[in-house]
């Protein structure tokens, strides 16, 4: 339980719910009854159906040959990448919704960055016929265009945020902001373990189907259930939540996060949170935080629109801190490499964010008997405009 | 000593005017003009917000005089030696207010010590939840600082009675779900929900904010509260005027009596 959520909301030293109060009552209704809706036969029925049919669960877990020859080791990628709408992010949407359906509530918001989670919740919106509304920051919707029209064609409103650098933690900012305005009949669904809880443990949850499936198929597939490592990027951290959860207490499987380290974790240009963060309050939680001595938050900067975060989930500070995740980071430029190397070895185009987790490979020093399950959150076609323009290839 | 906020309220004979800004806005150094002037356009509290790069309960008003204050270089320290300055030529009380992480980043106790010592009379810090508080409360209760907590519309009685029995000095009621921001006039269920608030019978005094901007709004609320508080369309003004002194002496005036 070492690494399990307290009563009060704390990993470790992180979390908690440092909201104002016009937040409250919100937090509260939810807090108060995540965990009995979400252990409802009912619910858990129609999740796993919806899982299953909807979004084409399991994934494979695909023994990645090519690439297990290159790095003398076993490697193995979950692939997420094959969810519907192309990402993990949906895991955690369809659960939120079936919530908030029973919460009673009629209207969803959320944030986005790269889009992949707008588009998520724009997915399951128009599957339960919900209004939706996305808050995207500008400099994103410039960037993401092809999201911001998947989202308008389900039927979702998209609208910029155009406060600070307008980009993920802006749009953050303005759909609390739209929280606080609109407390009774909207939920708003987080796309990450972040914010207050119980965001964090409620969204981890959604997404620990990740690692229950790697469990049974990799004992399908070796004939025991545990790794050597599991290897996940970390951008606010769900995927790698979803994908560690199951093996938090297995404390000989090796975890290990990637972060973005941008043009170079000391060049003022990155997201490597971990390494450049302290101790701070965001988005309603404590957590490392990237920030001023003064307590101002930092503007994050990697080439991954999806890692593009000041911080990381309360969970992962805690993981972080106690040593149980090693965490590693990518520049750009080796995520972008390891991402046409997994096209050129495996025919896989990933997402640039999963393609930081696939730049570890090289920074690990695997030997032939290591089985590593790497987890491949995100397809590649929403990057195609920063391949072509990364150009080398 | 008491307090200056306790004795503001104890004496008070007409409703109480907090009147919030940005420290550091328009112009790094407007901090003290500011207070001077306020306290001589007959302000009643003086409420001093300590800029944060991600302000998520602010409107657009405040939401850019912060980002403004921090483009001028404000920073915790620096405003702690503006109050103190502030304080040798003001005498109302001084309430500092502002989101929780750059008063971590300072940290807790060093801040309220030096807040204490800058005399700085009450703190409000939206962010912080109150069993986080609980832990600093002798110290504050040992400086003589007070404590306001908000509520809002949608706080249950049970939660009041809480927040009522950690906060001192006052308690902020919000005066509807939102953000900060002006608001032309209170609708009648907000009228309803201060009366509610006034029949509660607080320990605390409870001044109401969000949304007082002219006098009819001011009027609206004090007929149930303490007084009110004023924050986004003061911000508004400071952020056109190019008189400090005439300039808010008529935004009070034109605040608090008919036209």
């Amino acid at each position: 339980m070492k690494y399990q959520v307290d009563e009060r909301g704390y990993y470790g030293n992180f979390g908690g719910a440092y909201i104002p109060e016009m937040l409250y009552p919100n937090v509260e209704e939810l807090r108060s009854q995540y965990l009995q809706i979400i252990a409802q036969p009912e619910f858990q029925t129609e999740f796993n159906e919806l899982l299953r049919a909807y979004v084409g669960r399991p994934t494979p877990l695909y023994h990645a040959t090519r690439l297990s020859e290159k790095y003398n080791a076993a490697i193995y990628l979950k692939r997420e990448d094959l969810c519907h709408t192309g990402a993990h992010k949906i895991n955690n949407t369809i659960g939120q919704i079936i919530l908030a359906k029973r919460l009673g509530k009629q209207k969803i918001i959320a944030e986005t960055g790269a889009g992949q989670h707008g588009v998520a919740t724009a997915t399951v919106c128009a599957l339960m016929g919900m209004e939706c509304i996305v808050y995207m920051g500008k400099l994103d919707m410039e960037r993401q265009r092809p999201n911001v029209e998947r989202m308008r064609i389900l039927g979702a409103q998209v609208i910029a945020a155009v406060s600070g650098n307008m980009t993920l933690k802006d749009a953050t900012n303005e759909a609390m902001r739209h929280w606080i305005n609109h407390p009774t009949d909207t939920h708003y669904i987080i796309g990450s373990v972040v914010g207050p809880h119980p965001y964090p443990h409620m969204v981890a949850l959604f997404q620990s189907v990740i690692s229950e499936e790697i469990k049974k198929q990799l004992q399908q597939a070796i004939g025991q259930p545990n790794p050597d490592y599991v290897i996940a990027c970390v951008g606010g951290g769900s995927n790698a939540a979803g994908a560690f959860y199951h093996y938090l207490n297995e404390v000989h499987v090796n975890l290990v996060g990637v972060e973005a380290a941008g043009k170079g974790v000391d060049s003022g240009e990155s997201a490597a949170t971990t390494a450049l963060g302290k101790p701070g309050v965001l988005h309603g939680s404590k957590t490392l935080l990237m920030q001023t001595t003064d307590g101002q938050v930092i503007e994050p900067y990697s080439i991954s629109a999806g890692l593009d975060y000041p911080g990381i989930g309360p969970l992962h500070s805690h993981l972080f801190e106690t040593g149980r995740v090693q965490f590693l980071n990518a520049t750009d430029e080796e995520a972008m490499q390891a991402g046409i190397e997994l096209a050129r070895t495996e025919g896989i185009i990933p997402a640039i964010e999963s393609a930081h987790a696939l730049a570890a490979l090289s920074k690990l020093e695997l030997t032939a008997e290591d089985v590593v399950v790497v987890n491949l959150s995100g397809r590649g076609d929403k990057d195609l405009e920063t391949y072509i323009r990364w150009g080398k290839y | 000593m008491k307090n200056r906020i306790t004795e503001l309220f104890q004496h008070a004979k007409k409703p109480v005017l907090s009147v919030f800004y940005t420290a550091g806005f328009p112009n790094l150094n407007d901090t003290g003009t500011i207070a001077t002037a306020l306290e001589a356009a007959g302000a009643d509290l003086i409420e001093i917000g300590i800029p944060f790069s991600d302000p998520v309960a602010d409107g657009p008003t405040i939401q850019a005089s912060n980002k403004q204050a921090l483009d001028n270089g404000m920073t915790v320290e620096l405003l702690l030696k503006q109050v103190a300055a502030i304080r040798n030529q003001v005498t109302l009380p001084i309430i500092l207010m502002g989101y929780v992480n750059p008063v971590m980043q300072y940290g807790f106790e060093r801040f309220f010590t030096d807040a204490a010592n800058a005399g700085v009379d009450g703190l409000i810090l939206p962010d912080l939840p109150l069993d986080e508080y609980e832990t600093y409360r002798e110290l504050t209760t040992a400086l003589n600082l007070s404590i306001s907590f908000l509520i809002s519309p949608t706080t249950s009685e049970a939660r009041i009675r809480k927040i009522d029995a950690s906060s001192s000095g006052f308690i902020y009621a919000v005066s509807a779900s939102s953000t900060t921001g002006a608001k032309a006039e209170f609708s009648a269920e907000q009228s309803e929900y201060f009366a509610k608030l006034k029949a509660l019978e607080l320990k605390n005094p409870f001044l109401i904010g969000f949304g007082v901007s002219n006098y009819k709004t001011y009027t609206q609320v004090c007929a149930h509260a303490a007084g009110a508080i004023v924050g986004s369309s003061f911000v508004k003004m400071l952020s056109q005027t190019k008189d400090f002194d005439a300039d808010i002496k008529t935004f009070i005036t034109s605040l608090t009596t008919p036209k």
